[in-house]
């Protein structure tokens, strides 16, 4: 039998982004780029409004070339099946400052509610795991969710963890839409100047 | 040196280096083999084996969020996978730089690399990136160069066409 669902998303990106340092953040388009925004706006979150299924690439790009820092990368399961592959590729890198975590309604929120993959039985946790993720989780409860996210980074790569939550459906949070401005914004938090 | 190994392979790895180049994603194709063997030998680089060419194009984007300079390198089947993701680019003006062997053009015996061959000029400049074509060998040290003085020091989208004539025909 299935665990019962009670994680709501806004909360829980709440608790994987409070107190988060100067950890660098990439979402995913849609619900999880709001949930993010609504958390509260911040120079080292890098918003898609687009690019469905680039998320986990730039978070693995942004991790390599900033080795010393935590990236995650927070987005939904819809998201993530349309670039499934990259699980593949960031096992293949394992960079050990770089998590990611979908938060998976099992359905396409953005589209109208259409039933994703994930609904229909496909685990993303069992996916990353074989590719060659040694921390995979899947989780149903926040204390869960905190441990993950103050769990010390392991030498033996990324991690992934696909939090289940209801099918809540709150309000909009609209962040930057200007993807210049976000990009140099976010830069410049690393201190790399404008061209 | 190798002998039979073509030297302007070498100058791409060259003007990487000179322009500090850190993160090569890819999808191999047999034109840029050695020089992925040279990135994989570069303790400077870090070379992406990829499942997809978009892959790439979005692990570009997150090295620039990085600071870090990032090329492409995959063949011309593989630019049609991009489209969608060079918004990415074209949205957030982020530099972008990839050197695409062609297939499907001078001597192709494999009719099923024709169509995206020819689709290819087309595909990048309807997304935003400007095309530079290499046809001899004396051209590609200076076209890479230029192009990623281009890139990185303004932001701009170039994709680089090694063409099928410079590569050579694939032996079947």
């Amino acid at each position: 039998m299935g665990k019962t669902v009670t994680i709501e998303r806004r909360k829980a990106v709440e608790h994987l982004v409070r107190d988060r340092g100067d950890m660098l953040v990439v979402c995913g388009l849609g619900s999880s780029t709001y949930d993010v925004f609504a958390a509260g706006d911040h120079d080292a979150n890098f918003y898609l409004w687009g690019a469905m299924g680039g998320a986990v690439m730039i978070g693995l790009g942004l991790a390599i070339a900033e080795p010393d820092k935590q990236v995650m990368v927070i987005t939904g399961d819809g998201e993530a099946l349309m670039g499934v592959g990259a699980l593949a590729s960031v096992a293949a890198q394992k960079p050990d400052n770089l998590s990611i975590v979908v938060l998976d309604n099992g359905h396409f929120g953005e589209t109208g509610m259409q039933q994703s993959h994930t609904s229909y039985g496909v685990d993303l946790a069992d996916i990353a795991s074989g590719c060659g993720f040694t921390n995979t989780q899947t989780i149903y409860d926040y204390d869960t969710l905190d441990a993950f996210r103050n769990m010390p980074n392991e030498p033996s790569g990324p991690r992934l963890a696909v939090v289940k939550i209801t099918t809540d459906n709150p309000p909009r949070a609209l962040p930057h839409v200007d993807g210049i401005y976000v990009k140099t914004r976010f830069r410049q938090f690393l201190g790399h100047a404008p061209c | 040196m190798n002998a039979a190994t073509p030297s302007w392979e070498d100058d791409i790895f060259d003007a990487f280096k000179s322009a500090g180049v850190s993160q090569v994603p890819y999808v191999p194709d047999a034109g840029h083999a050695h020089l992925i063997r040279r990135v994989h030998a570069d303790p400077a680089m870090t070379p992406l084996v990829l499942t997809t060419e978009e892959e790439g194009v979005a692990s570009c984007c997150g090295a620039w969020l990085g600071g870090k300079k990032s090329v492409l390198l995959m063949q011309s089947s593989g630019v049609g996978n991009c489209v969608n993701m060079l918004s990415l680019v074209t949205n957030c003006n982020f530099p972008f730089l990839t050197i695409v062997s062609m297939r499907g053009e001078y001597g192709e015996f494999n009719s099923w690399q024709v169509p995206m061959a020819r689709a290819t000029q087309t595909s990048f400049e309807m997304m935003g990136v400007e095309v530079m074509r290499c046809n001899s060998p004396d051209e590609v040290g200076p076209t890479v160069d230029a192009a990623l003085y281009s890139v990185f020091a303004s932001e701009q989208k170039i994709a680089i066409l090694l063409s099928q004539r410079l590569i050579g025909r694939k032996v079947w």
